[in-house]
């Protein structure tokens, strides 16, 4: 069992035809994703990868019954892109362009409010059920079928995670990475509700990082509504204050979004915090075996 | 990015917001004809420095006489000015503001940013003008005003009108705050800031507002879209190793300690920081190469490393996705024998083509530490360092 995606999960790529949307949808069949087509304003008609292209989302839609997407476009045209996704209908939209102006999310997640469409980032390594269908840049390879959900704000961080449980022979369920900007698509508190709603995952990993209040919400949630065990790691207690740490999103401003103060709150609501990211998988298998 | 007071005002102007009277001067020869422009007098002389906490530290001064502006320009030119905000070694002065001064009859603080929990433009504001935001809402939090912009219907004037009357100013100070702070969300919008604070917002005695002091901090990833913006950029004011990574396409920020890191990935940078810090070190930076850690750039990465005298050794920890840790083994090396490398470095590569790459790192001859896991690759770089201080 899983989350937002299976085998059955028909993906299409927009950005198909261009060297980032080519690279990973090549990594995604090679790994047994159902990708169904992909678009490219311009080349609708053609075939690339052995898979039809289209010119609109809509049309790979009416064509194809595509249900999720995958956007490599370039940040100047990703607002645009996510837009036309949930203007077509497509429930599960990963968006891995990084580097999307702020205003521009703003307006994104204003507009998809109230559709049926669950955005994925943007900035971020996209979602894997392990086996079964892989939307993003995350390495295939690493990752096995499990019990264990995995939620991150980071990409190689969560890549850590996932290499840890398959070491520790429990595997993931699905892996979400919700990315780095400040404004996204489903945060922690979401993805908890989904692992905790799927009876295929038995507990959840929980990667977090300085800036904003997203863990202080999920601290909140897993308090009153998680049932299994949660591990948290935070990452940023040495990042200086002021200082964008990478991420558009990794900043402490006015004293607010410390991973100490993070890691107080989740420890408050009852999560294994773990101080090392060393630790991640080796507290998931403790809590899993007691 | 940041912009200057000067270059705030300029854009306040250009939307209506009204400014003091200014002239801007880079030399102190022009300052007798900038102060003659601004009329006899007194003066404020002010130092454009991209941190706050000037005028505590000397950098904003009022003056009486032409040859006391023409003084103080010398005194602030080519000086650094060091605030509570500029770190030990200060900023340059390259540029200063000479003013009109405002007769001030109360300072408000009147503040525009995105709020990410809310996802929306937000106002917020405060009759304790002059104190920083974040002091206020640490020791009065009931002071400060906030309104919240929906993106669909943009600001609306009750919200101005909550905002002015919160204030206690009166209805036609309200009328004339709902056209301020119209102008300040379309410069907002317009400019893709990211924090536009006027601070304090000064109400006159003669009850007019005035924006007295102007901070826009723009939205880094929106500058594509705005070539005249980019043009303001000042890099005197960023420190040159952080502008130096940015012209790589790297990310990196200076620390105190002595172990410089290099990783890919910002979160496992941070963690990376953060556990040599927990096995009993101190990271000296904060260096992101990114997915394609290639041979050029992780070369420039250590050469970044090294340009900083505290750092003692170094860590490099690379999870190989979709990039093979085999090709980046083959960058390291080839980056440690192009830069002359005279620290210990410790590498530790996970994830795809692990064991080939630290089978190439331990047959290049080169004085590479390998580790395999997390917590042996802090160990062994926080013993190097120690020896090496030792």
């Amino acid at each position: 069992m899983s989350v937002l995606v299976d085998k059955s999960t028909r993906v299409i790529c927009q950005g198909f035809t261009g060297k980032q949307g080519t690279f990973h949808s090549e990594q995604a069949i090679a790994y047994g994703t159902n990708l169904v087509g992909g678009v490219t304003p311009g080349k609708g008609g053609t075939r690339h990868l052995d898979r039809p292209v289209f010119d609109t989302v809509h049309d790979a839609v009416v064509a194809t019954g595509a249900n999720a997407t995958m956007i490599y476009v370039p940040a100047a045209f990703a607002a645009d892109a996510i837009l036309e996704a949930a203007d077509a209908g497509v429930r599960v939209i990963v968006c891995i362009t990084e580097g999307i102006p702020v205003l521009d999310m703003l307006r994104v997640k204003a507009a998809l409010a109230g559709t049926a469409s669950l955005l994925i980032g943007p900035n971020c390594p996209g979602v894997i059920t392990p086996g079964e269908c892989k939307i993003g840049i995350m390495p295939g390879s690493i990752h096995s079928p499990g019990t264990v959900g995995i939620v991150s704000r980071s990409g190689t961080l969560t890549y850590e995670a996932v290499f840890q449980t398959t070491l520790a022979g429990l595997g993931q369920s699905t892996c979400i990475g919700i990315g780095g900007d400040p404004i996204q698509g489903l945060d922690f508190v979401a993805c908890l509700a989904l692992f905790e709603q799927d009876p295929g995952t038995k507990g959840i990993i929980m990667v977090g990082e300085i800036g904003g209040t997203a863990e202080e919400d999920a601290a909140e949630y897993i308090r009153g509504h998680m049932t299994k065990p949660v591990v948290a790691y935070i990452a940023g207690v040495t990042a200086p204050a002021g200082k964008r740490m990478g991420h558009a999103g990794a900043i402490i401003t006015g004293g607010k979004g410390t991973a100490t103060g993070k890691f107080a709150a989740l420890e408050r609501a009852g999560v294994s915090i773990v101080r090392s990211p060393a630790q991640m998988g080796a507290r998931m298998a403790q809590l899993l075996a007691g | 990015m940041n912009l200057h007071e000067y270059q705030a005002k300029a854009l306040f102007e250009r939307y209506g917001i009204p400014t003091p009277r200014g002239q801007v001067i880079v030399s102190a020869t022009e300052s007798a004809r900038a102060a003659a422009l601004l009329g006899s007098g007194p003066w404020v002389v002010k130092a454009q420095v991209h941190a706050g906490g000037r005028g505590k530290a000397g950098g904003v001064v009022l003056v009486e006489s032409p040859e006391r502006v023409t003084a103080e320009a010398s005194r602030l030119l080519g000086s650094r000015l060091r605030t509570r905000q500029s770190g030990l070694d200060g900023l340059p002065v390259e540029a200063l503001l000479i003013e009109q001064p405002t007769p001030i009859a109360r300072e408000l603080y009147l503040g525009v940013l995105v709020d990410r929990e809310a996802r929306q433009v937000t106002f917020m504001a405060s009759a304790a003008g002059g104190m920083d935001i974040e002091e206020v809402a640490a020791v009065s939090p009931e002071r400060i005003l906030i309104t919240r912009v929906h993106p669909a219907v943009g600001l609306q004037p009750f919200q101005c009108r909550r905002i002015g009357f919160g204030l206690g100013l009166d209805a036609k100070q309200v009328k004339a705050l709902q056209g301020l702070m119209e102008g300040l969300y379309r410069l907002f919008l317009d400019c893709d800031a990211s924090l536009v604070e006027v601070n304090p917002l000064a109400l006159t005695q003669g009850g007019e507002l005035m924006a007295v002091d102007a901070k826009i901090n723009l939205d880094d990833n929106a500058l594509y879209r705005h070539p005249d913006l980019m043009a303001l950029r000042d890099a005197s004011q960023e420190d040159p190793r952080e502008a130096e990574a940015r012209a790589h396409d790297l990310s990196y920020i200076s620390l105190d300690g002595n172990i410089g890191c290099m990783v890919n990935g910002a979160g496992l940078a941070m963690a990376t920081m953060d556990l040599v810090q927990l096995h009993g070190g101190a990271p000296a930076n904060f260096l992101d190469v990114g997915g394609g850690a290639t041979a050029e750039r992780v070369a420039e990465a250590f050469k970044l490393i090294l340009s900083d005298p505290k750092v003692s050794a170094v860590l490099v920890n690379i999870f190989g996705g979709i990039v093979r840790c085999d090709l980046i083994a083959e960058g390291i090396i080839q980056a440690v024998r192009q830069v002359h490398v005279g620290v210990p470095v410790v590498v530790r590569l996970e994830g795809t083509n692990a064991a080939q790459g630290l089978a190439m790192l331990a047959a290049s001859g080169l004085a590479l530490v390998a580790a395999s896991t997390l917590s042996e690759a802090a160990d062994k770089v926080v013993a190097a360092a120690g020896q090496r201080q030792a």
